[in-house]
């Protein structure tokens, strides 16, 4: 590696803009003659529309439009669609409810948008929201998926009957039956992961401009994909065709899956330029966001694992309820099956596996994809069912865990599956040599002589990214592809533009890729540029999400490199009269390898584009293109280990050590890796131990829709953490990269939640893990 | 209808505001230093901090004719003279920063807690004293890395000013 080239801890190109105030985020747009918009809001879960009266709103000053939801079917405005097909076992496809942009009939959820206001401010907008007239009959509600699939409870979508949306399984139900009636033991739990709002730090935003000369649209938005929300707004919504529709996501503040999604807001601000001749400005405030960000979890889950005698694992077995609240959110299908239920097999050989999936409308916010999507909730299940079920056997978590690891690879679950590569083994060890494993009962001694209670808690996970191939999802229901594409640009000079449809909102790929140029080419990462998040600059793309960034987005950038290279070198080899194979790219220098005969890389450069001496039958220019679609998913996995301390007297819990060892195949700059692990190490944390989103079971409102009542983890919750790597490359990219972006928030939160019921001597305990509920737990036990 | 008149970043600004309008919106939108950011409205986040007089002070929470007469300093003039702070080196360099929303106000809440505590720091109280900034991207462990480092860094160039 070259001293910023791959692998190299080299800080980012990025910061300097953030820390100097001078990012430019949606809110940050600014374009003549733009006017601010509002939403009017359901305030019931559930409703009957019977009228709106847009009367007095629009008499209200610096009023410049009031839009309704009818109005905006009349105009042809699609609605809003789950990207992913899902089919019952029983072959019927998911029952998919209509989900209007601007609700006319019928409000499902409170938050769901019913009109928009457009005024001269933000604050005479929200004035005139105030003043629009929603006439509603209140219906009964319900909030969790379990109640909502029950008979009798409150019907949401006249086209899914008692509320399911799908009844999934996969894998071999007769087998796993039979494992569990034949097993020497077998471990039941009941678990639920507890419902989470992403929180972005920066709200969600649009600015939708239209210019009726040209009859053309852009919007500026917070996506993490700006190109699939211009394919989903051209195809399914009909804004415009997508030569008419450019979006924008400029600097994003975060994401975590919930800037995925197309929202109703970005369409209607948009539609409402239209309408009203003027460009619309939406940002949301932050109650806004708890009530309309699609959420993350909300799954109930059995799960058995079944042992032989000799601690081997037979057989596991799961049967989960997942809420998917009010709407089908774009790929709010998949996350309960294929991002979940695949995983079970973990990091063992579990040679029976069978996971049903029963999904529910709820009156709540649309649940999709948040940091790590499906698997943290496979992950909590399978290590805390492993973990209960060591204490049942009286035999070591560490050593169980050993003893049924996968060890060969690539290896085949059997729930689709196939692992790439791993060493399971290394990263365990590894964890516990740096938490001490073997220290711990001295150091729970020392802390009992104080009145504490000390646990110690582990969880070995196993993730997918870079979710591929294009073919296979497809034939599992996909309706788009999952490559990635790259557009390498040498410029006259020797500078170098990288244009990617992988959007960053905090990954720093505008160093991570400079990278990738730096070390191929030797020339100095400030001389290379990374151009995303426009779909004007870059022609297609399809974001960030799934750590599929490296494995995908990065794959695309090296194939296109490939190609700059091949040509540069036909270049060199002409103009030095060698052979193309004696031509070398080392520290800026395209050299005839053995030799003192060289140009400059900027030389080349030259060549290309002055084209007076190019190779017969060679086009001017140093520009290629590529896309990227791998064979697999990749397999990142893991081992952390956290330590707590309880205090008996309050519940509060203290972690005195948090270890992640992880491997991630080859780490382009670890500077960077280390703080992904740590931003998702502190989303896993918040899960066990303090977020929740919480519902009023009776009449629908989010309780906890700011953050005053809903618990987001501070500096002083949450520790330093212990870091490292374990490395087996993936053999299915050419940068062996696995992928870094959910692995703390997969990992942690079982591995916590085992770590205090190891102290209080208590498993019945529930996330989040508050100082009340471990504090009833220690009395109870 | 109130009149505003204040210094910021060293220059002296002056309009007519609603009586309603934030420091934060006066910023953002009169003045278009749109550095300083709101993230939650409630005063809890952080993300729109800005000194005040020397303090670190929400500006989500105060008007702006509560602002007139006032001396403000947003992220735009931390640096002096095209040097970047110490403490925007040291995020940087600490990687203390991933999508950059919290950043500014956690910079300037950083400054003024160095200021106040005359760069004797620990963990424990850094942590403490980042109560009222929300990170969600960081985890915070790379913040209070960059903020222990900004201190020692300022409180040694500080022992050299002295002597």
């Amino acid at each position: 590696m070259g001293i910023e080239g791959i692998g190299a801890r080299v800080a980012r190109k990025e910061d300097k803009r953030f820390i100097t105030g001078k990012g430019r985020y949606t809110d940050d747009m600014s374009v003549p003659g733009m006017k601010h918009a509002a939403f009017v809001r359901s305030p019931h879960a559930h409703a009957v529309i019977k009228g709106i009266d847009t009367s007095e709103a629009k008499k209200m000053p610096g009023v410049i439009g009031v839009l309704a939801g009818a109005e905006m079917k009349t105009d042809g405005i699609g609605s809003l669609i789950c990207g992913w097909m899902i089919h019952s076992k029983d072959g019927s496809p998911m029952n998919m409810g209509d989900w209007r942009p601007l609700a006319e009939t019928k409000v499902r959820y409170v938050g769901d948008a019913v009109a928009i206001v457009v005024a001269d401010t933000k604050a005479q907008a929200r004035d005139a929201a105030e003043a629009v007239k929603v006439d509603y009959e209140v219906l009964p509600a319900v909030t969790s998926a379990v109640d909502a699939l029950k008979p009798g409870a409150p019907q949401i979508h006249d086209n899914a009957p008692g509320n399911q949306i799908y009844d999934w399984e996969i894998g071999d139900l007769d087998a796993v039956d039979k494992a569990i009636a034949s097993a020497a033991h077998v471990t039941t739990l009941d678990i639920v992961n507890n419902r989470l709002v992403p929180n972005a730090m920066e709200p969600r935003a649009a600015l939708g401009v239209y210019d009726e000369a040209e009859d053309h649209y852009t919007c500026w938005t917070t996506s993490q994909n700006p190109h699939v929300a211009r394919l989903v707004m051209s195809a399914f919504y009909n804004v415009a065709p997508e030569n008419k529709l450019r979006v924008i996501a400029p600097d994003v503040g975060g994401g975590f899956g919930s800037k995925i999604y197309i929202y109703p807001e970005e369409i209607t601000c948009l539609w409402a330029s239209k309408k009203t001749g003027v460009p619309v400005k939406w940002v949301a405030d932050r109650t806004e966001s708890f009530l309309t960000d699609a959420h993350g979890r909300d799954h109930v889950t059995t799960i058995k694992m079944a042992f032989d005698a000799d601690n081997k694992i037979t057989a596991l077995k799961a049967d989960t309820i997942a809420n998917l609240g009010a709407y089908m959110s774009l790929f709010s299908s998949v996350v309960p099956t294929y991002l979940h239920a695949i995983l079970y097999s973990g990091q063992y050989v579990i040679p029976a596996i069978h996971c049903n999936m029963r999904t529910a409308y709820t009156n709540t916010v649309p649940v999709d994809a948040y940091r790590g999507a499906g698997r943290p909730e496979t992950t909590y299940a399978l290590e805390r069912v492993v973990e209960t079920a060591a204490r049942e056997l009286g035999v070591s978590p560490a050593e169980l865990r050993r003893k049924n690891f996968i060890r060969e690879w690539p290896y085949q679950t059997p729930v689709i599956l196939q692992y790439d590569s791993g060493d399971y083994e290394a990263s365990l060890d590894a964890a516990m040599k740096a938490a001490d494993y073997d220290g711990f009962p001295e150091r729970k001694a020392e802390a009992e002589s104080r009145g504490k209670k000390r646990g110690i808690g582990m969880s070995c996970y196993i993730e997918a990214c870079g979710i591929a191939p294009s073919q296979a999802i497809g034939s599992l229901g996909a309706g788009v592809g999952l490559w990635e594409s790259a557009e390498i640009r040498v410029n006259a000079v020797g500078t170098v533009e990288i244009l990617t449809g992988s959007h960053s909102h905090g990954q720093g790929h505008e160093t991570t890729f400079a990278q990738l140029v730096s070390d191929r080419f030797g020339v100095p990462i400030d001389s290379v540029s990374v151009v995303h998040g426009d779909t004007d600059k870059v022609q297609m793309g399809m974001g960030t999400y799934g750590s599929r960034s490296g494995p995908v987005g990065m794959s695309a950038v090296v194939k296109a490199l490939d190609k700059v290279e091949k040509k540069a070198k036909m270049i060199a080899a002409h103009l030095l009269e060698a052979d193309e194979s004696d031509i070398v790219i080392e520290n800026g220098q395209v050299k005839v390898a053995g030799t003192d005969k060289a140009l400059g890389w900027h030389e080349v450069a030259l060549n290309a584009y002055t084209a007076h001496n190019l190779p017969a039958d060679m086009e001017p220019g140093l520009k290629e293109t590529a896309f990227f679609d791998p064979a697999n998913f990749s397999f990142p996995a893991g081992c952390h280990i956290c330590e707590v301390e309880v205090d008996p007297d309050t519940g509060k819990v203290e972690i005195v050590q948090f270890v992640a060892s992880d491997d991630f195949g080859n780490i382009i700059n670890p500077m960077i890796v280390e703080g992904q692990v740590h931003g998702g190490l502190a989303q896993g944390i918040g899960q066990a131990l303090l977020e929740n989103a919480s519902y009023d079971p009776e009449t629908g409102q989010l309780l906890t829709a700011s953050y005053m009542d809903y618990t987001m983890p501070r500096a002083d919750d949450l520790p330093s953490y212990h870091v490292s790597n374990t490395v087996t490359p993936s053999p299915l990219n050419p940068l062996g990269i696995k992928g870094c972006g959910e692995a703390g928030a997969i990992g942690s939160p079982p591995a916590l939640i085992n770590a205090i019921t190891d102290a209080i001597g208590n498993n019945n305990l529930n996330m989040p893990a508050t100082p009340q509920r471990v504090w009833a737990a220690i009395n109870a036990a | 209808m109130s009149k505003v008149e204040m210094t910021v970043n060293g220059r002296t600004v002056s309009a007519e505001v609603e009586d309603r309008t934030l420091l934060v919106n006066f910023l953002r939108e009169n003045l278009n230093l749109t550095g300083t950011h709101v993230g939650c409205d409630t005063s809890q986040c952080g993300a729109c901090v800005v000194h005040v007089d020397g303090k670190a002070v929400k500006s989500c929470t105060m008007l702006a004719a509560q602002a007139s007469g006032s001396e403000i300093t947003t992220i735009e003039g931390l640096a002096a003279g095209g040097e970047l702070h110490p403490v925007q080196a040291a995020f940087r360099e600490h990687h203390g920063l991933q999508c950059g929303f919290c950043t500014p106000g956690m910079i300037m809440a950083a400054t003024d807690m160095i200021n106040r505590y005359g760069g004797k720091l620990d963990e424990k109280t850094v942590r403490a004293e980042l109560d009222g900034n929300i990170c969600r991207c960081t985890g915070y462990h790379n913040i209070v890395k960059a903020i222990l480092a900004a201190a020692e860094e300022m409180s040694g160039s500080a022992k050299v000013a002295a002597e």
